[in-house]
């Protein structure tokens, strides 16, 4: 019995004394050294326009419709999508109806918004709702399939368009990993900073 | 599947190959009360103070009897600890959004979730939880139940090595050396490397952005009391509004993440998880999170050779483990890159795979390769969304789960779960031939092969009994996203990862209910202790037995014939007992998705 109340008395101790360390200390020290080396990257990657106002952050998608924008892929992110205090996928399973009627529909979108003709494969990520809903990028196919459009609604010459996607493309990192990839958020920020 | 993925799936397996020999021997060092470490000048004087705070005497070991009940009684004081905060989350500090305190059943769910190394979320993160649960409530589990895994196997692994003995080591110095050496200094390192990829570590309340481009976007029109107005035919009246601003999710996610992945917890700080952009910034940091999981369940096969001086038998449980790891990947990884006919058939270019609920960033081979490993492992983080695979691909987390995340596994845990697998196949074999069985010069007696059936059915039990009431019941029902096969998958996938302490999702299912929020908390609880109390009861057991010689008849724990047939046990097992409920779920999905039916 007594070694009973030993226990709890010393489980309650150790709850405690490693909650200070633990959740305490550590993720302190963390922060410090995050402000210290890491400052931007702490804070979310923000973007701040010339007048000092965040418009977004570099990691998190919102959403684009007009033609002078290239467009992130579809998002379940939130009721209206993009919602970057509720990240989400649509979790609809490969033989939903709801799911089919969505990417038929978003297909059909995306030749009309393109000029595309109708048999033209379009891209996966373009017409999927990405995981988090707040997917930034787009595969190269996407963006390259969306430059037209683009250039001819800012009248600028598609060749200088495809010069700054290109700065907006990172290649796999380190040359190793993951999928070489654009982002919208800083592709179409630096448009309008332009 | 191109080149360069081939060549990132070699890096990641070369990659816990190199880690497995180095970190298993460290691992020795962490579980000897006496072990010596090159972090000793730092860290030694906090150990001592915490066992001198703690009033444990560090040389005193325990009987398996007293470990079990200090291991109890320390997770029922820390659930307690997180369930209270979680319920007075809005009168405490850090809670910039002022999110209000949890409901009973998602407090306890959560509570109990986190406790078991489970970390099943039937919440948003982003959205629920303040600063200070984030950070106290949920992140001290992501220590504690890592290190109560990993003491366990420890405990066993001494049990077997030992012999005569009456004690299999002293809870509270395990626990304790398993933070301080091992846990806390990687994390450390681990949290500020994710940090320079871009994920969040700060205490500012959440960020407004204004948007770049403002939406028109189609909201319900509202009376003045708050009430939806319909029309005559009784459909809600829409009306346009304008959105400009993007509220963006901040606080100190990174100290989170790393203890996430390296205690393969899992639970997310975001709903997203892994998907979530600051939560997984980029490839590389993708990388070192998938290598963060596995890395010590790999490792912990070499200390089980080094501590029973039979490193072919630390091997050859490893070769099984990773066989079973690649055949996965490779199943996953096709079915998801050849994606789904019927999406091919509207005009997706059919390179592309299945991108559903996946990443760019990622693509289909590390979404395919997370949701292995991340099953393989009791981890349960995910970084893309398993509910929108095709069948086949997500059969193999599904799969993963229900053989016991004896694939590697968690922390601790997938070595105590592989040990089961390992004296049924000593059973097994020593039936066949028709001796006793021994296992490592030990007698495999009828009192130890209860205690490991006992620790097996009960993930059977557990799994498919809650499974059949809830896809018969209207509680059951009432939550699920997708219809058909698919909604079974749904509920048979919330219970398997539960049971089996994963806590990834089919995430569709609406899990927030107090039948759900409850059951699933129930079933957590069994799926652990339900485990780990007949498995404590065999180190006892095992600790206490002679050394008899090895002779021409014993059975080899170690070579081709003994990794042959622990795989043959595991999958038999696995599939006796899930396969009806697999071919009601997946399967039969799969063969309608071919055929073009939609639900």
């Amino acid at each position: 019995m007594k070694n009973l109340f030993a226990e709890f008395g010393r489980s309650i101790v150790a709850t405690l004394f490693f909650a200070v360390i633990l959740c305490g200390v550590y993720p302190l020290v963390v922060y410090g050294a995050g402000k210290l080396f890491f400052p931007h990257q702490a804070d979310g990657s923000l973007l701040v326009d010339k007048s000092g106002a965040v418009r977004g952050s570099a990691l998190l998608a919102q959403n684009f419709t007009g033609a002078k924008y290239f467009h992130p892929r579809p998002s379940a992110a939130g009721a209206n999508g993009f919602d970057a205090s509720a990240s989400s996928g649509s979790n609809l399973g490969p033989t939903s109806t709801n799911l089919f009627a969505a990417m038929a529909q978003r297909i059909s979108d995306y030749r009309a918004e393109n000029n595309l003709a109708t048999n033209t494969p379009v891209p996966a990520d373009a017409v999927t709702a990405s995981a988090s809903g707040l997917d930034p990028h787009i595969t190269p196919a996407n963006a390259e399939l969306q430059i037209p459009r683009v250039a001819k609604a800012r009248g600028i010459s598609e060749d200088k368009l495809r010069e700054l996607v290109r700065q907006n493309t990172s290649g796999r990192d380190l040359g190793l990993f993951g999928e070489p990839r654009v982002n919208v958020m800083t592709l179409n920020f630096a448009l309008d900073q332009k | 599947m191109n080149i360069h993925q081939w060549l990132e799936l070699a890096l990641y397996l070369g990659a816990l190959i190199l880690v497995t020999k180095p970190l298993g021997l460290y691992l020795g060092r962490v579980f000897d009360a006496n072990g010596r470490t090159w972090l000793d000048p730092l860290v030694r004087p906090l150990e001592k103070l915490t066992y001198w705070i703690f009033r444990v005497d560090p040389a005193k070991e325990q009987g398996w009897k007293q470990y079990t009940f200090a291991m109890l009684t320390f997770s029922l004081v820390s659930l307690l600890f997180t369930y209270t905060i979680l319920r007075l989350q809005n009168f405490l500090p850090l809670n910039p959004q002022n999110f209000p305190a949890l409901s009973e059943h998602l407090a306890f769910n959560t509570a109990v979730s986190f406790t078991t190394n489970t970390n099943w979320q039937s919440y948003a993160g982003e959205s629920t939880m303040s600063y200070l649960s984030q950070m106290v409530a949920l992140t001290i589990h992501n220590f504690f139940s890592a290190a109560v895994g990993m003491a366990v196997a420890a405990a066993l692994v001494r049990g077997i090595a030992r012999h005569t003995a009456q004690t299999i080591g002293n809870f509270w110095v395990d626990v304790t050396r398993i933070t301080y050496y091992l846990l806390l200094p990687l994390c450390l390192v681990f949290a500020i490397f994710l940090v320079s990829q871009g994920m969040i570590q700060n205490f500012k309340p959440y960020t407004s952005a204004k948007l770049i481009e403002s939406q028109t976007i189609s909201v319900q029109k509202n009376d003045a009391n708050g009430k939806p107005i319909v029309d005559a035919r009784g459909n809600p009246v829409m009306e346009n509004q304008t959105l400009d601003t993007q509220t963006i999710v901040q606080g100190p996610m990174a100290s989170q993440v790393a203890i996430k992945m390296l205690g393969t917890n899992g639970g997310g700080y975001a709903n997203a998880n892994a998907a979530h952009p600051f939560e997984n910034p980029t490839p590389l940091s993708n990388f070192l999170q998938m290598l963060a999981l596995l890395c010590i369940g790999s490792a912990m096969t070499y200390h089980l050779g080094r501590e029973t001086k039979n490193q072919k038998h630390g091997w050859s449980v490893w070769s099984a483990m990773f066989a079973m790891c690649l055949a996965g990947i490779l199943i996953c990884w096709w079915a998801e890159a050849r994606g789904n006919p019927q999406h091919q058939q509207l005009g997706i270019a059919a390179a592309d795979g299945n991108m559903e609920g996946k990443e760019v960033r990622f693509g289909i081979m590390n979404s395919a390769l997370f949701a292995t490993v991340t099953t393989d492992a009791s981890c349960g983080a995910v970084n893309s969304m398993h509910d929108s695979f095709t069948p086949l691909g997500g059969l193999v987390p599904l799969f993963n789960i229900q053989t016991g995340e004896v694939i590697f596994g968690g922390v601790g845990a997938g070595l105590y779960g592989m040990l089961i697998f390992v004296v049924l196949t000593v059973f097994i074999a020593g039936l066949m031939v028709g001796r006793t069985p021994e296992y490592l010069g030990k007698k495999i007696e009828s009192y130890d092969v209860k205690m490991v059936l006992l620790a097996s059915v009960i993930l059977a039990f557990v799994i498919l009994g809650f499974t059949a009431w809830a896809s018969v019941s209207d509680w059951g029902k009432s939550s699920l996203a997708n219809q058909g096969p698919h909604g079974l998958s749904e509920i048979l996938y919330a219970y398997t990862s539960g049971a089996g302490n994963n806590g990834s999702a089919f995430a569709g299912l609406n899990a927030n209910t107090p039948w759900y929020d409850t059951t699933l908390g129930i079933a957590m609880l069994l799926g652990r202790f339900g485990m780990i109390i007949p498995l404590l009861a065999l180190a006892g057991s095992l600790a206490r037995k002679k050394i008899i010689p090895a002779s021409a008849g014993t059975f080899s724990v170690s070579g081709v014939t003994f990794v042959v047939l622990l795989v043959g046990t595991i999958l038999l097992i696995g599939a006796l007992t899930f396969l009806p409920a697999l071919a009601l779920g997946p399967i039969v999905e799969h063969l309608l998705m071919l055929k073009g039916n939609l639900f």
